[in-house]
């Protein structure tokens, strides 16, 4: 299954109040694009359409897979919050989706994606055993049961300590390669080490912006990388 | 161990208090009896009171579990469906208005003098509350976890019974606990009304005959039978539905 871009073209509205101006945004296909912005700017109701769970949002525009195919059932979505039930094992979080679909859920490759992401040891452990890291790193798990092609990330790193975000974020480049990726981040260092390409949202507008050279995940200490990440906070600081 | 300390100290000085007040005041027995004569009459009468107790309990016991089971399902049909909620919840609420006490006379010509009314009594006390806490944690479900089951392709129906309902037992069980207390005062307006069994029926008995020292004795059994129930379904929600929170 090849990843489909995605294309969003037209403006946003919630309960008739415009959000986001006419804006044309792509994300690669199998590409990983950060969406950058200040607060309340409207990255993550962005992902919430195309989640297909903007219930308070109305798009006045179109929002298309490049491939033609409808989005539905092809998207998953993980957020900053990690969203494990505290009343099921870390095992039984992972299988949720299969559980909420009424499937029998497929243990084996839930064993396989718990050995991916360092959590074998844990699986059967309740959530409220495991640090921040480990949390993060069985959410990731979470979606990557759910083998969608497109995944949409709202700030998933963003409570991490930074030597466990640098390590989340490594595992999960690794974990996601070959999807479609579009992020959300306050963080310019996060969009500059991940990203193939990069979008800054605005009040007024949506602008692309160059993303450091080499293949993401870039080294923490990459000088190119560094001087993106400065460039990319010089920019949002002079947003008003 | 130091809260059992605690209690067993707070009871002994309520006791010396009464008993105190029944030396000092030089108050008929009929009017007041001293505790020691109560525990006498406690220990004498213990057969009766028993007799009665476990009529009380069996219909505080059927109460809860039919009034657990019939407010866990309202509140769940009124999570699950906005019509219900349109249709069913401001007739809930009135029937609050409506104090239970005077349905007690109606429920014993519908139900029967036997336990039948009795039981039901006791289920409209606690149904109420049951369902309204329950239901309140059924609709405060994090918007995010209904979210993303959407996401993962879930109905409703399997939203309701994989995220809501586990998510809403915390809920429940401080309905529960509610219960365990008011439960009690339903079975025993039930037997004020028209009983020939019962603590409430016993007491109502030994306080016509001028028996207040019996009347004093199935009081008590009454309250050290409500705190029980109260600690053993708290136990019981501590160790299950809690864990969810």
């Amino acid at each position: 299954m090849t990843a489909p871009g995605i294309l969003l073209e037209g403006s946003v509205a919630i309960d008739g109040e415009p959000l986001i101006p006419p804006i044309r945004l792509t994300a690669a296909a199998g590409r990983w694009t950060c969406l950058l912005g200040a607060s309340g700017v409207g990255k993550s109701t962005i992902l919430r359409l195309i989640s297909g769970i903007a219930d308070e949002a109305t798009l006045n525009g179109t929002l298309n897979a490049t491939d033609g195919v409808p989005l539905a059932g092809r998207v998953a979505l993980m957020a900053q919050s990690d969203l494990l039930l505290p009343w099921l094992t870390v095992t039984q979080n992972v299988t949720l989706g299969a559980r909420l679909r009424g499937t029998v859920p497929d243990a084996r490759r839930a064993a396989d994606l718990l050995n991916d992401v360092g959590l074998s040891a844990q699986a059967d452990q309740s959530p409220a055993t495991l640090s921040g890291g480990q949390r993060q790193r069985a959410a990731l798990a979470r979606t990557l049961m759910e083998d969608r092609p497109i995944v949409l990330l709202d700030e998933p790193f963003s409570a991490l300590d930074a030597r466990t975000r640098a390590q989340v974020q490594d595992l999960t480049a690794q974990l996601l390669a070959g999807k479609t990726v579009l992020m959300v981040t306050h963080d310019p260092a996060e969009a500059a080490r991940l990203s193939d390409a990069i979008l800054i949202l605005g009040p007024d507008s949506l602008r692309a912006r160059p993303a450091p050279p080499g293949a993401p995940p870039r080294p923490v200490d990459d000088t190119q990388t560094l001087s993106a990440q400065g460039a990319l906070l010089a920019e949002l600081r002079a947003d008003p | 161990m130091r809260r059992a300390g605690s209690i067993i100290a707070s009871a002994l000085v309520a006791l010396a208090a009464w008993q105190a007040l029944v030396l000092l005041t030089g108050v008929p027995r009929f009017i007041l009896p001293g505790p020691a004569l109560v525990a006498e009459t406690l220990w004498t009468s213990r057969a009766l009171i028993a007799h009665h107790t476990v009529i009380t309990a069996i219909e505080v016991l059927a109460g809860l579990a039919l009034g657990a089971t019939l407010g866990g399902v309202t509140a769940i049909a009124l999570a699950a469906s906005p019509l219900a909620r349109q249709l069913v919840r401001p007739m809930l609420i009135f029937s609050q208005a409506v104090p239970v006490f005077a349905l007690a006379p109606i429920l014993t010509l519908w139900f029967g003098y036997g336990i039948g009314s009795k039981v039901v009594m006791t289920l409209l006390v606690i149904y109420f509350p049951v369902t309204s806490a329950f239901f309140d944690a059924l609709m405060r479900t994090p918007q995010a976890w209904i979210d993303m089951a959407r996401l993962m392709g879930a109905s409703p129906a399997r939203i309701m019974r994989h995220i809501r309902i586990p998510a809403a037992l915390p809920g429940f069980a401080s309905g529960l606990r509610l219960a365990a207390v008011y439960a009690p005062i339903g079975a025993i307006i039930g037997e004020w009304v028209g009983a020939s069994k019962g603590l409430g029926y016993l007491m109502l008995l030994a306080s016509g005959r001028a028996k207040t020292d019996l009347m004093f004795a199935a009081l008590i059994v009454l309250a050290v039978f409500t705190v029980l129930l109260h600690a053993v379904v708290d136990r019981t929600c501590r160790a299950t539905l809690d864990k969810n929170g």
